[in-house]
């Protein structure tokens, strides 16, 4: 479980990230949403300690993220996995190079065991024959995938997902739900989810939290998410056209 | 005022963090090993064009200057030997890796933080300081001054070879001035400064990189300010050290 107690973000004047409190449940899919702007990904990167927070604290389990000196930071990130917005893959490594990174980094099993991993982690985001291309060859799906395979390669406990469906067509979009929701169950990881995209958020949210303004504005469930009468949630889910037509027709 | 004092606090962070344990030894000892291959062997050919050209135009120039017939000619090989060690190929060295070299570790770097590879990389748990500047500024430390040798072994080749073709200075005056009154110092006064030289580029650089915030355009930008930065720091030392250590 991840407790975020009452955070606060500032850029010159303007609080991004409001008296912010709220809790992450374990070995769920826990989604945020909320409009361009809103604090979700300095949310998402203040959780992972990339970047400080004003005030407010930042618990795993028992352990205050916050109060803890940089080594102790660096170990306990090791218990994490990051997708990021653009996948991050390292450019100067292969895809095969990229998943045993952080094996190389943390472990000191022989190479083949390694490999065995590697293998493992590709074929479970179905990337096969991919080891030995360059991040430049893969398109943006295979991307994401083949970040999602470096994130669990050292089978983390907690995954953080930065709007793994930006840039990516629907149908690849899904399949990228479908898997991060596949790993959340198969292995109990805790998992965020940064998103605006609603498709995602039905996909997958066990969990979904509302930022609006830099504070939490609703939590629930995926299936109370579209019948909520918090209208600034309101207006963010039926803001397409397509969304408003599904409400009429629903009503 | 405010600004360049901000800036030296945030390099003199940057610089702690450099020196952070590293994770796993074995891996940045070969990360180390492919940095002195990019920095340190890639360099070798350019050093021994530029210093090949330098040492033939010394000679030429120092005969030049020399129109005493009571100053005997093997002096313009001493001068040339001297001018060499004591300052061309060490900073010559400096600044022509600071463009070479700085400008491809801070455009490395800098591409990474705004692909957010360096998040990707703190996000695991590893020190992205150390992992990305700390091989670059030990291969560039070990390089520099075999570079600076070099250049001054190839410097002295390009006079003589004037001298063999030009019929500027008799060989035998030039091979005895290059051999006359030899001290070992000047060699390890140069090989010192390339040293310092190689700190100051890996630093500088990583730094600009490290710092940069946007796109492709303020890569670039922070690139030329990383040669331009690094320029000017060499020169400074230059004359710092030259004052520390010869007098």
């Amino acid at each position: 479980m991840i407790e975020v107690k009452n955070i606060y973000k500032k850029f010159d004047d303007f609080y991004v990230l409001n008296d912010l409190s709220l809790v992450l449940d374990k070995g769920k899919c826990n989604v945020i949403i909320g409009e361009s702007g809103s604090g979700k990904t300095v949310l998402m990167k203040s959780i992972v300690g990339l970047m400080s927070t004003d005030k407010g604290e930042i618990w795993y389990n028992d352990r205050n993220f916050t109060a803890m000196e940089r080594k102790e930071r660096q170990d306990l990130r090791k218990e994490m996995g990051m997708l990021f917005q653009g996948a991050a893959l390292f450019d100067s490594l292969t895809i095969g190079e990229n998943v045993m990174f952080p094996l190389n980094m943390f472990t000191d099993d022989p190479f083949e065991k390694k490999l065995e991993r590697v293998n493992f982690c590709l074929e479970r985001v179905g990337l096969r024959n991919v080891y030995k291309l360059m991040p430049s060859e893969l398109s943006g799906g295979m991307k994401k995938r083949a970040a999602i395979a470096r994130a669990i390669s050292i089978s983390p406990k907690y995954l953080f997902c930065d709007e793994p469906n930006s840039g990516l067509d629907p149908k690849t979009a899904i399949r990228i739900d479908n898997l991060i929701k596949e790993i959340t169950d198969e292995y109990e990881i805790t998992t965020v989810v940064n998103s605006h995209d609603m498709n995602s958020v039905l996909e997958i949210g066990d969990k979904v939290i509302y930022i609006y303004k830099g504070c939490k504005c609703w939590e629930g469930t995926k299936e109370e998410v579209l019948h909520t009468d918090n209208e600034a949630l309101n207006n963010f889910v039926f803001a397409t056209r397509m969304a408003q037509q599904i409400k009429i027709s629903d009503s | 005022m405010i600004k360049i004092l901000s800036s030296i606090g945030k390099y003199l962070v940057l610089l702690k963090s450099v020196f952070s344990p590293p994770e796993k030894v074995s891996i940045y000892y070969r990360q180390t090993l492919r940095e002195m291959e990019n920095h340190g062997l890639g360099s070798l050919g350019i050093i021994a064009i530029i210093s090949l050209f330098v040492g033939a135009a010394i000679t030429i120039q120092t005969n030049f200057n020399i129109e005493n017939p009571w100053l005997p000619r093997y002096i313009i090989g001493v001068t040339v030997r001297d001018s060499l060690l004591l300052e061309f190929s060490s900073t010559m060295v400096g600044l022509v890796i600071a463009g070479k070299s700085g400008s491809s570790i801070a455009s490395e770097i800098g591409m990474m933080r705004v692909t957010e590879q360096i998040d990707a990389l703190e996000v695991m748990g590893i020190s992205s300081p150390t992992y990305l500047i700390l091989p670059k500024l030990i291969a560039l430390i070990v390089f520099m001054p075999i570079l600076c040798a070099l250049s001054a072994a190839v410097g002295i080749i390009g006079g003589y070879a004037v001298c063999a073709i030009g019929d500027i200075v008799p060989v035998s005056d030039y091979v005895y001035g290059i051999q006359y009154a030899f001290y070992p110092y000047y060699l390890a006064y140069a090989m010192v400064k390339a040293a310092f030289y190689g700190f100051i580029i890996s630093t500088v650089a990583g730094y600009f990189g490290f710092y940069v915030e946007g796109g492709a355009v303020q890569v670039g930008r922070s690139s030329t300010r990383a040669v331009v930065m690094s320029s000017i720091l060499i020169l400074m030392a230059n004359l710092l050290l030259t004052n520390l250590i010869l007098h």
